[in-house]
């Protein structure tokens, strides 16, 4: 059984539901972010996303752009961010971790290589913004190979066959984004995300996973309520850029969210 | 196989091209190509936009011997007048097709970004001319250098959006463009100015602009009583270039130079040319040719021409590259200046910055090009817009 399904099965047992927090890796640089990290878990976080930056995220509103800029004045590569991940790993052997962003470090990093390499370091799923399932095929067989999970998302404008054809590849859980816009932008109207997520529920057993726009706690026990976890992003980050990027921070907001 | 059958079902020419856009907008990519497949089959479609071509934009734009600029420099050149279109550019050809097939689809909104200024001063016009509310993203440092056109879309009822993020140029106002489809796919169209972008876009672009070459043959005949054997347009996106190469694709005998931007020079770091100077990747929805660090990091272009001003290139040019049909070649900032000045003088026409540069290419290469006996240069759009530029460059004041 995989990390991210051994996490899923355990909180389902307890009846509880997954946060899941983003930070962009090497905001505002890798000792941070590597100190971020398991303050992260311990505000509650169940399962970590790490963005890895790039130079045009076309899905990014600003305040994910702007980690993103800051995270690049270091030019950090893939191999300091799977370092990143194995010093994490070497501390907590059960947070799924996973990667997000956009194809082109990937594709030039070389798509075999990535995920070994990625999956040696203890890194659990990806997620590639501007990889949809028409241009797949390149990535899925070295995902199925190595074991990483292949987290998909679906959006507002996703219909029925649209969502088949998304779930062929997908494994993990999948990611429902609530909004159609970019990241941290309008906030969602959760009764249609809710019966979003119904039917998206008709179509796969994989968990649920919503985000875009999740802000307060009061999001994240409305998201809760009907997704198997909720994502938050831009609201962590927003908070470490004006009380400081630190493990007490990012403890103290992710608490706040989790309600501990 | 011909070398015009591309792109695949997938939109891929060759390994390029595809459609690597995040998923909100995959279902209205679909939608697009569905629909741009069924405008290409429709006569009344097809009626509209050449009707519209002949007496709004002034097609056929001429085919000119510039004998002065011939004689001195011992060629036989002619260009291809596509300065002379209405908005002074090649590219209202492709925004009036778009437009047209925005209008099929119910679309109540257009965006658009620009570099120069000349696409989003043609999105302007086409959208001015429909009643449909448009909104143009450019780069901030674009907005300082390329004020006439800011102005002219704003005489024409758009609403410019400078974009900060980035370097402020045409690499950021298209993802500027992407995240605002990204948000409002509903009403939407997005009307992209070069043969780049997700499929079907680069097709699409590609076959608005291809009225270019095709014009030319005949003309060609007419005024020449031959084909020509070389063909040579610049290189930003690659629009112009692609409209005027595509028709004489498979014509063997005609050898065709794409003249990319050299910047300050291509071993300095700072030019725009991504077949010279870059390696395959993907951004803004396709795989080409791109300038870009090590870690697939997207650099910033660099050339006195806002137009070229990008470190990508249409798909397709990537294809003809690597099947070494055209030459892609390159002249540097102080090439364009020169052919700018130049050609004022001795054919009384004022270049833009972007066609300066295929020009100083020719003039760079002249011997090279002896062995041709016919050349066509696609004159693709004109200086008024870059006299600004072009004072600053030579630190000449205008105010005076």
């Amino acid at each position: 059984m995989s990390r991210l399904d051994q996490t899923f099965a355990s909180l389902k047992q307890s009846d509880k539901k997954a946060l899941i927090p983003f930070v962009m890796a090497a905001d505002p640089d890798l000792e941070a972010t590597s100190r971020i990290l398991p303050a992260l878990v311990e505000g509650g976080a169940d399962i970590i996303e790490i963005g890895m930056p790039f130079s045009d995220p076309v899905a990014d509103g600003p305040t994910i752009q702007a980690a993103g800029l800051r995270a690049l004045k270091h030019d950090p590569s893939l191999d300091d961010i799977f370092n990143l991940v194995q010093k994490f790993r070497s501390e907590n052997a059960d947070t799924p971790i996973i990667l997000m962003g956009y194809y082109n470090p990937v594709y030039q990093y070389g798509v075999e290589n990535f995920c070994t390499n990625a999956v040696a370091a203890g890194v659990d799923g990806v997620i590639l913004v501007d990889l949809p399932p028409e241009e797949e095929d390149e990535f899925t067989p070295h995902t199925q190979k190595s074991g990483l999970s292949l987290i998909k998302l679906i959006t507002p404008t996703s219909d029925a066959a649209r969502i088949e054809t998304i779930l062929r590849n997908a494994s993990g859980f999948v990611y429902y984004v609530a909004v159609a816009g970019i990241t941290g932008d309008k906030s969602a109207q959760y009764d249609q995300v809710g019966q979003a997520v119904e039917k998206i529920r008709r179509q796969t057993d994989l968990p649920v996973a919503v985000g875009f726009g999740i802000k307060s706690r009061e999001d994240v026990v409305t998201v809760q309520k009907f997704a198997d976890a909720a994502v938050v992003g831009s609201a962590l980050i927003k908070y470490m850029q004006d009380q400081g990027a630190s493990a007490n921070s990012a403890k103290a907001f992710l608490s706040k969210l989790a309600g501990l | 196989m011909s070398i015009k059958s591309q792109p695949d079902d997938h939109g891929r020419f060759g390994i390029y091209g595809g459609r690597f856009v995040p998923e909100t907008l995959m279902p209205l990519i679909l939608e697009v190509e569905k629909a741009y497949n069924a405008a290409k089959n429709d006569d009344d479609f097809k009626a509209e936009f050449d009707q519209l071509l002949k007496h709004y934009v002034g097609r056929p734009s001429p085919l000119y011997h510039a004998k002065r600029v011939s004689e001195d420099l011992g060629l036989n050149l002619y260009f291809k007048r596509d300065e002379l279109n209405h908005t002074g550019a090649h590219k209202i050809n492709n925004c009036l097709g778009q437009v047209l097939l925005a209008k099929r689809m119910g679309k109540t909104r257009i965006i658009a970004e620009t570099g120069a200024g000349q696409h989003g001063v043609a999105t302007a016009t086409v959208c001015a001319l429909f009643n449909l509310p448009c909104i143009v993203f450019m780069g901030e440092t674009d907005v300082k250098r390329q004020s006439p056109n800011v102005f002219r879309m704003r005489l024409l009822g758009a609403e410019v959006r400078s974009v900060t993020s980035g370097t402020g140029t045409l690499k950021d106002a298209m993802n500027e463009a992407l995240r605002d489809w990204v948000s409002n796919v509903d009403d939407t169209f997005y009307v992209i100015g070069t043969a780049a972008g997700p499929h079907p876009y680069p097709e699409m672009v590609r076959d608005f602009q291809s009225i270019i070459g095709e014009e030319l043959k005949p003309q060609s005949q007419e005024l020449a009583g031959r084909q020509p054997d070389a063909l040579v347009a610049c290189i930003g996106g690659g629009s112009n270039a692609i409209g005027l190469f595509y028709p004489f694709l498979d014509d063997k005998n005609v050898t065709m130079y794409g003249v990319e931007a050299a910047g300050r020079g291509i071993e300095t770091g700072e030019h725009a040319a991504s077949l010279n100077g870059g390696k395959p990747g993907v951004l803004h929805g396709n795989r080409t040719y791109l300038l870009q660090s090590e870690t697939g990091q997207i650099k910033d272009a660099h050339s006195i021409s806002a137009g070229l001003d990008y470190p990508g290139i249409g798909p397709e040019h990537s294809f003809l590259h690597d099947q070494k049909r055209v030459n892609y070649v390159s002249a540097t900032d102080d090439d364009a200046l020169t052919a700018f000045q130049y050609c004022a003088r001795m054919e009384g026409i004022l270049p833009a910055l972007e066609p300066s540069h295929a020009l100083g290419w020719i003039m760079q290469n002249r011997e090279m090009l002896k062995k041709h006996e016919m050349i066509v240069m696609n004159m693709c759009g004109r200086g008024d817009k870059d006299i600004f530029t072009v004072a600053d460059a030579l630190n000449m004041d205008i105010s005076s």
